[in-house]
């Protein structure tokens, strides 16, 4: 039987958190309760992208074909023209012939993205990525949250999805729907930091509408009552409008989830993805999920849990991210991240732009993390080499991916000289289990608290940005001990 | 296989250096007038009578012309070369080859750095951004990572090594100030030494060589004919040069504590001039203090600490100006100041005045006037730990019997 889903996801919410109070300490107004995620300086949605797809693809049931396409989602995207989907795919190492589109703008390109991949029978990366800035003391900068998240789709018994078993599917799509309304209730224009809006009541009384109609809908095809819904993830642009819709739902009987706007903050392009990934954390086999977002109409998708799903949950969920956060990042400092906030620069000169010709030579090395391993000898060698270091072997190197790889920390040291907009610069040497050393920086680390010996995984970044070019490259970060995650 | 060397077959008969400092009021131009000039007028020799130049500078000038434009050389062949640190150096070492091989009777090798005109503080060189994936680390930072690996591997805790390096800093700023031509001729007190901001890992502002502009030159001839030119000629024992593979950083057996370049262009240097126990034969010598804990760790690397022990070396004075051996005498790097292209031939400005008796009462070292040592050594070097190019030069007052 033909049957269309979810064969593995993961989510990826970065370290750093602004504590809402923070605001109006600072500003006098504003601000809130709860927390919000924070991109690091060093993040973008791109590198989002790429943390949230490498735990859905690591989630990836063993003898699942892989993805022959990979659509990206995003409403902050780091480069316009130029593609960033390709970006996340060099990152990933993806074969050539995976194709690799980028939808993008209105905040609905997310929830589309997903929609457009469970359509098709084909393996799907599907990575939906945002990060939210306001004008400081607005409701965007405080209610906003950054984060990524990333599922793989596919149909069984259909054609293209050869090689897929329905007992790889995780969550299978029962149905979906969908509203589209013209609606003037926020935007942004291209290159501003901060969305318009017209008054919130006006996008509230609009958006009600089309959502009751695409998940009554969508309900209706899946043969399915409010009553039966373990977990209705509901989330919009228009909070009042979801949460009124919300509040229909559990009146008629639905479980409905955390919409996490306490402690991550509204995602965009990300949210209602992210919702569904926290409630298939939580699922049991033959839970019904609601996924309904709003955002110039609604999308409504019901799904439901499969017996596969326990064993194929990524790791870390969502709720454990939530609780593994960094201690708060002083307002000051998120404004200065920003670009909100404009510091008087260190005496030394910008960073020079990496040359795109030699980005393009060293993909394996920049964007996937490829050491090359010596056929004579065995040595590994960061970053690539012709020569062999042990036996001077020429030319007889293969490549291996080492992003997935752990090192430890051999010696290191703060940099409170080198340009940053997070000095120190914390540079540590990484060697690494089975092989090979490299000398690289650690982010999302407290520096007091770095040593010799300290465990670390490999996490991709944008080092910075010279010229209009994002400088995108690895950096080593702690892993955290058990007890942290 | 290992080098031949030249020992004894050339020499040098005139030197000259200028300050080193903040040069607000001078170019490049105008520090090699400077230089050439001294080296020019104290030995005698007329510019004219050199038959081919050297130029080294890391990123003052390209090409002869940076020497030949501002001193009106008449269509001499001027080299101009570049190897990091070790610039000034390696503008020597190719020099002396020169004479050595015949081509030439008489050379000058010159080096130059104006650094203090960038705008910035610390050292900066303009690279190609490359693909972006090395890690945007400053010279401090690099030669900071030696520190805490040191001390693990030696079980030195903090509070010791921070003593030991402010010890270094405090030597080099003693030795500086009993030099005129030093950029700061200051004794530092190690209190405010240890209490300066903090740059690097443990390095703190006073941890660091001074940025500066400065240029130095020296003439150069066959042994033989030295005496034409002067009573005292400093002869050339030997000269080491090493390049590795730059494993470091790509090796996890590397442990940094140790610069392998450093090891070997020394095992070369001593091979030549016939040194077996250089802490007891050398009357001095002039190392590459870029940042203290590079001094620490080229004390045994140099063999005049055994592995390990250098730190307790530094804390008993062994390297003072009336210690056992006396290192950096002129203040070094620290205190006399780094101008890239020039520092190498600065260090061996400080044999020449040493070895020659010529040094300032204040700073002359005993070894030489009392316990009749007639050997010096230079060391320059250039990159990073695990990754430099490294230069060890023997001179001597004294051709060998």
């Amino acid at each position: 039987m033909a049957q269309r889903g979810i064969l593995a996801y993961g989510a990826y919410l970065p370290f750093n958190r602004l504590d809402r109070k923070s605001i109006s300490a600072t500003l006098g107004q504003g601000g809130g309760k709860g927390t919000r995620t924070v991109a690091s300086y060093d993040e973008d949605t791109t590198s989002l992208g790429v943390e949230a797809a490498r735990r859905a693809l690591r989630a990836l049931p063993a003898g699942a074909p892989p993805p022959t396409a990979l659509y990206f989602a995003t409403g902050d995207p780091a480069y316009l023209e130029k593609s960033n989907a390709a970006t996340i795919h060099a990152a990933l190492c993806l074969d050539p012939s995976v194709v690799a589109y980028d939808f993008g703008g209105g905040v609905r390109s997310g929830v589309g993205a997903l929609r457009a991949a469970l359509e098709r029978a084909e393996p799907t990366l599907v990575v939906l990525s945002d990060v939210r800035t306001g004008l400081p003391g607005g409701g965007d900068e405080a209610g906003g949250g950054d984060a990524a998240v990333a599922f793989v789709t596919a149909g069984a018994g259909l054609p293209g999805g050869e090689g897929v078993s329905p007992r790889m599917i995780v969550a299978e799509l029962v149905a979906a729907a969908g509203a589209t309304t013209e609606l003037l209730d926020r935007w942004r224009i291209p290159g501003e930091p901060n969305v318009r809006q017209w008054e919130e009541r006006f996008g509230e009384a609009i958006l009600v509408e089309p959502a009751q109609a695409a998940l009554t809908d969508a309900l209706k095809q899946a043969g399915v009552q409010p009553g039966d819904v373990k977990a209705a993830a509901v989330s919009g642009t228009s909070p009042r409008a979801a949460k009124k819709v919300a509040g229909a739902l559990a009146g008629a009987g639905a479980t409905v989830a955390d919409d996490l706007s306490g402690t991550v903050g509204f995602t965009g392009t990300a949210h209602g993805g992210l919702l569904l990934a926290a409630a298939l954390d939580a699922a049991s086999a033959g839970d019904t999920i609601v996924s309904l977002s709003l955002a110039d109409g609604a999308d409504a998708l019901v799904l439901r849990a499969t017996e596969a799903l326990a064993a194929a949950r990524p790791s870390p969920s969502v709720s454990a991210q939530i609780a593994a956060g960094g201690s708060p990042l002083p307002y000051p400092t998120f404004l200065t991240w920003r670009g909100m906030l404009r510091r008087e620069p260190p005496r030394r000169p910008d960073p020079v732009r990496p040359t795109a010709p030699a980005s393009h030579r060293g993909e394996a090395w920049k964007y996937a993390f490829s050491a090359s391993r010596c056929q004579a000898c065995g040595r590994r060698h960061l970053p690539p080499q012709r020569v062999c270091l042990e036996c001077h072997a020429v030319d007889q190197m293969e490549l291996e991916r080492l992003a997935d790889v752990p090192g430890t920390i051999a010696t290191y040291t703060l940099d409170r000289l080198a340009y940053s907009l997070n000095p120190p610069v914390v540079v540590a040497v990484v060697d690494f289990d089975g092989g090979g050393r490299f000398q690289c920086e650690l982010t999302d680390v407290d520096p007091s608290t770095v040593a010799i010996g300290q465990r670390v995984e490999m996490t991709f970044r944008r080092l910075f940005t010279a010229e209009g070019v994002h400088n995108y490259f690895w950096k080593a970060k702690p892993i955290p001990s058990a007890s942290e995650v | 296989m290992a080098s031949n060397g030249i020992r004894d077959k050339v020499a040098i008969v005139g030197m000259g250096c200028t300050a080193f400092g903040e040069h607000w009021d001078k170019s490049v131009d105008d520090l090699l007038v400077e230089a050439v000039k001294e080296a020019s007028a104290t030995s005698g020799i007329p510019l004219a009578d050199v038959d081919a130049f050297w130029l080294g500078t890391l990123a003052s000038g390209l090409s002869g012309l940076t020497l030949s434009r501002p001193l009106k050389l008449d269509y001499k062949p001027v080299t101009r070369v570049e190897n990091f640190c070790a610039t000034g150096s390696e503008s020597f070492r190719n020099a002396c080859y020169a004479v050595a091989s015949g081509a030439y009777d008489m050379v000058m090798a010159t080096g130059v750095e104006k650094l203090k005109d960038s705008g910035y503080s610390g050292l900066v060189v303009n690279m190609d951004g490359g693909d972006g994936t090395t890690a945007a680390m400053t010279a401090p930072a690099m030669f900071s990572l030696l520190a805490p690996a040191y001390a693990k591997k030696y079980g030195v805790d903090d509070a010791e090594l921070k003593d030991v390096m402010a010890r270094i800093a405090w030597k080099n700023h003693y030795n500086g100030a009993r030099n005129p031509r030093a950029q700061f001729r200051k004794e530092v007190s190690k209190e405010t030494i240890c209490a300066s901001p903090l740059v690097a890992g443990p390095l703190g502002i006073f941890d660091c060589s001074g940025v500066s502009d400065g240029a130095a030159a020296a003439i150069i001839v066959r042994a033989e004919d030295a005496h034409r030119y002067t009573d005292k000629p400093i002869y050339v024992k030997g000269l080491a040069f090493a390049a590795g593979p730059a494993e470091g950083p790509m090796s996890p057996e590397y442990d940094y504590t140790t610069f392998t370049e450093v090891v070997r262009s020394a095992q070369d240097a001593y091979a030549q001039a016939g040194i077996t126990n250089p802490r007891a034969e050398l009357a001095m010598a002039e190392v590459h203090d870029c940042f203290t804990p590079t001094e620490l760790v080229l004390m045994e690397d140099l063999g005049f600490a055994e592995r390990g022990f250098a730190w307790k070396e530094v804390l008993a004075g062994t390297y003072d100006l009336d210690g056992e051996l006396a290192v950096n005498p002129d203040g070094g790097l620290k205190s006399f100041g780094h101008p890239i292209g020039a520092s190498g031939l600065r260090m061996l400005f400080e044999a020449w005045l040493q070895l020659r008796r010529e040094a300032p009462p204040e700073r002359a070292i005993k070894s030489v006037s009392e316990g009749g040592r007639k050997l010096a050594l230079t060391h320059n070097l250039g990159g990073a730990p695990g990754e430099c190019v490294s230069f060890v030069s023997i001179v001597g007052s004294e051709p060998t019997e």
